[in-house]
């Protein structure tokens, strides 16, 4: 029985239960001061906004754990669903079949893959700062969109994309399907395979890696290039969802995401991240964020409530903290330091 | 061997006087009724391991730690207490670390007058900052370009700053700590006859070192400590090199010289006219099956890009490698590995392990393909079997396979460098100064892991700055300066202080 929570605390990392019960009194206090808050009809609403911020996190994730960050992502999510929407209006627009979105699919995940490598093989190859590269083509990927779109929108989309950005499977919103596939999909990359083993490592320390003899430069590409596909498949289910897709659009969880990967007891400095910690941060925000919404309070207090609350998580875990409560027990027992 | 006679009296005139301090941090007694004194424009050393207690005695002096109740601290001739670092500096001690602490993006001026700078916020008279370098600079008899940008100034320049810093800070007594380690010899010179200088006009300086040979000469005493405990002042004119190491270690050099005769086995490794232009040049080197070869030389002799070039990290301008008589030329270190390489980096903190990360996940980081089961995803039984292989198979002490590398000692982290290049089963084991930062205690077992390993058949080149580390470890001694191979000994046919004379001399 310990073997199996120890083996399952190694697996999904030791943040999952401090966050999960923090979920669990989150549900409760909203649950009691709310009415509807423990309704279908608001875990619905919160499984179905969910995907676009959970995506983009994974997207996120990966980056952050080399040691570095990809402040493309929303750009490149846009691009692709870009991408997708030219390939659907080529074919025909609201006409369009099933053979066109499956190849704008694959072309939209080519372009959120190859922009990724692109920025990764910058990083990786000429050692620019994870922070300028992605930061540059962020700039890039917007304005060739902006370039293209003339700042407008593009809509007419055939009508069985409604069933993928607003039908259930089981019961369970097909975003959020997608969504969960994903996310095991991040954790067994992350956590089972060489690369992954890779990322952390070079994470922590890119020199020692390539002593050892990990190819540092073709993996620090590689979590580039895949952070690039998640993009992509985020930017599909934003297309699906709005049934539309304009440059800029989610630029408001660019840095959110940043954060739910902090929340979710990802290292900053790199080296250390877990996918299921980062998946119950998400469920934390998005149901503050929905239970604010149903009190009353509007999305902009909702967005500070989140920058509070992350704020307070950060002093909660700081070693300042613990290294504070230490001292005090120390005087408290009167052990003097010398 | 010859035993220094116990130092002359202490000079009348003194800089410094500490008797009986201690320090206790926690559990650990860092001191232990340690005397240390200095006299005015004396050259002192201050000789001892790491962990004996050198930085915290320097810290002691320098006002950062306060000694136990007891101590007797006098600063030129006045008994100081509670002391701080700011009271410290205006008695005039200076310290200056290995890493220096100046600032890279200001100027010699700035740099050297900077104590004069800080406070009460006010406007900056560069007249005057540069006259304050200007006298300091004088009074070491050198001249430094007072505009310069500090980054631009090599290693030794830098140095010759943070003395004129001290300087212009009135410093009566300067610590140094470690400061022959990045020099070359022709720099090292040169900062010795600073120091005379600085000896002549009445200000002291102590050398603070576990590599003394260099100093030595211009020092008159040495103060050793060991463990926390003070060992003995000694004369330094009747020290050597292997006294002090056996008055610093405490171990008698009993060990025998552990040098074989391979024969006939086949050759490993064998270079022919290998040369990086501007680190070594022309070098021949032949490793057998089952030897131990031992690279001796000083920073700055080529020893370490010679073996970055051997593991692919670094390309020869000319010459040939030959791996089991089959010429090569890796592209990147990946190769290397894959031939049957393994290099053991000088720089375990920062190069050897991911110090963050897991013991059980550097012990198989070399080994990621042999451990990845069906789907590429990596086997968790093929990995803990690796682990526990590497860690009985070298006796690693640990706590939890999980637990982060750095929490382990010096000596148990170099023991999982090998055991995580041993995963990778090489033919040839290079070894960059294998026991640097492991405790004397620990290295005795370091050794004997690598004897074993060459009676198992590997050849083993192994590159040091410590004499006796080669000498008694090694089964032939190739002696590296100025990137070429000068010299080679037999451990049998010559006296250890011979080899240190050719060496260091």
């Amino acid at each position: 029985m310990q073997a199996l929570t120890e083996r399952m605390g190694r697996a999904l990392g030791r943040d999952v239960p401090g966050l999960v019960g923090l979920f669990v009194v989150i549900l409760v206090v909203f649950g009691l001061t709310t009415p509807h808050f423990l309704s279908a009809a608001n875990f619905g609403s919160i499984a179905f906004q969910l995907p676009d911020l959970g995506l983009l996190t994974l997207a996120m994730l990966a980056p952050i754990m080399s040691n570095g960050i990809n402040l493309a992502i929303i750009a490149t999510a846009n691009l692709s669903g870009l991408t997708l929407a030219w390939i659907l209006n080529m074919n025909g627009g609201p006409q369009a079949g099933v053979f066109a979105f499956v190849v704008g699919v694959v072309a939209a995940l080519a372009v959120g893959g190859a922009s990724g490598a692109a920025m990764g093989a910058t990083i990786a190859y000429f050692g620019a700062h994870p922070i300028l590269a992605s930061l540059a083509m962020m700039i890039f990927l917007r304005g060739l969109g902006e370039f293209l779109t003339r700042g407008g929108d593009i809509s007419g989309f055939p009508d069985f994309l409604r069933e993928i950005g607003h039908g259930s499977i089981l019961g369970i919103p097909a975003p959020m399907v997608v969504f969960i596939v994903a996310a095991v999909v991040w954790h067994v990359l992350l956590a089972r395979t060489r690369h992954g083993f890779s990322v952390a490592m070079i994470g922590s320390n890119p020199r020692a890696s390539e002593y050892s003899g990990l190819a540092v430069k073709r993996s620090l590409t590689l979590v580039y290039a895949l952070s690039g596909v998640m993009c992509a498949l985020a930017g599909i289910i934003m297309l699906t969802r709005f049934n539309s897709v304009r440059v800029g659009h989610g630029d408001a969880l660019l840095l959110v995401t940043v954060l739910a990967c902090f929340l979710g007891g990802v290292d900053p400095f790199g080296g250390f991240g877990r996918v299921a910690p980062v998946f119950v941060s998400l469920l934390i925000l998005q149901t503050l964020s929905s239970g604010l919404n149903l009190l009353g309070a509007s999305q902009h207090l909702s967005t500070a409530v989140w920058g509070l609350f992350l704020i307070a998580v950060m002093v909660a875990r700081s070693s300042t903290l613990r290294t504070l409560a230490a001292g005090f027990r120390r005087s408290e027992t009167g052990q003097a330091s010398r | 061997m010859t035993s220094p006679s116990p130092a002359s009296p202490i000079p009348a005139s003194e800089a410094i006087r500490f008797e009986h301090v201690s320090v206790r941090f926690g559990g650990v007694q860092a001191l232990d009724d340690v005397s240390f004194s200095v006299g005015r424009g004396e050259v002192h050393c201050l000789a001892g391991e790491n962990g004996s207690g050198k930085s915290t005695l320097i810290k002691v002096v320098a006002g950062v730690y306060q000694a136990a109740p007891g101590a007797r601290t006098d600063y030129f001739g006045e008994s100081v207490t509670s002391l701080t670092p700011k009271l410290a500096r205006a008695r005039g001690v200076a310290v200056i670390w290995q890493d220096l602490a100046l600032f890279p993006e200001m100027s010699v001026a700035e740099n050297i007058a900077f104590d004069g700078l800080v406070g009460a916020p006010r406007l900056v008279n560069y007249r005057a900052i540069r006259a304050t370098a200007r006298t300091a600079l004088a009074k070491l008899g050198v001249t430094l370009d007072l505009a310069a940008r500090l980054r631009s100034l090599p290693i030794s320049g830098r140095q010759l700053v943070a003395i004129a810093r001290a300087l212009a800070a009135d410093a009566k007594l300067i610590f140094m700590d470690e400061p022959t380690a990045s020099l070359t010899q022709a720099e090292t010179d040169h900062l010795l006859a600073v120091v005379r200088t600085l000896s002549a006009s009445g200000v002291a300086v102590v050398f603070v070192s576990h590599r003394l040979a260099e100093v030595l000469e211009v020092s008159s005493r040495v103060t050793v400590l060991r463990d926390g405990r003070l060992v003995g002042v000694f004369n330094a004119a009747d020290m050597t090199q292997s006294r002090l190491t056996e008055l610093m270690t405490g171990r008698r050099f009993d060990q025998a010289v552990t040098a074989r005769d391979v024969g006939e086995k086949p050759i490993v490794v064998q270079t022919a006219g290998l040369t990086r232009r501007g680190e070594y040049e022309g070098v021949d080197l032949t490793v057998r099956a089952g030897e131990i070869v031992g690279l001796i030389g000083l920073i700055g002799a080529g020893r370490t890009e010679l073996a970055h070039t051997l593991f692919g990290m670094a390309r020869a301008d000319a010459g040939v490698i030959r791996l089991s008589g089959s010429p090569v030329a890796f592209a990147s270190n990946r190769e290397a590995i894959r031939a049957g390489v393994a290099y053991v980096s000088e720089d375990r903190l920062a190069l050897g392990l991911v110090q963050p990360q897991s013991i059980a996940d550097n012990t198989v980081i070399t080994i990621l393909k042999a451990i990845t089961g069906a789907g590429g995803l990596i086997s968790e039984a093929r990995k803990s079997a690796a682990v526990t292989k590497g860690i009985n198979e070298f006796a690693i002490k640990i706590g939890r396979p999980d637990d982060a590398v750095s929490t382990l000692s010096g000596g148990n982290q170099q023991r999982v460098v090998l055991a995580k290049w041993l995963a990778t089963s090489p033919r040839l084991l290079i070894l960059d100064c294998p026991t640097v930062g492991v405790d004397v205690g620990a290295r005795d077992g370091i050794y004997r892991i690598v004897r074993g390993l060459a009676d198992r058949g590997i050849a083993i080149l192994m590159i040091s700055d410590e004499v006796s580390e080669v000498y008694f470890h090694s089964d032939r001694v190739l002696h590296m300066a100025g990137g070429r191979i000068v010299a080679e000994f037999d451990p049998r046919r010559i006296a250890i202080a011979d080899l240190e004379r050719a060496v260091y001399a």
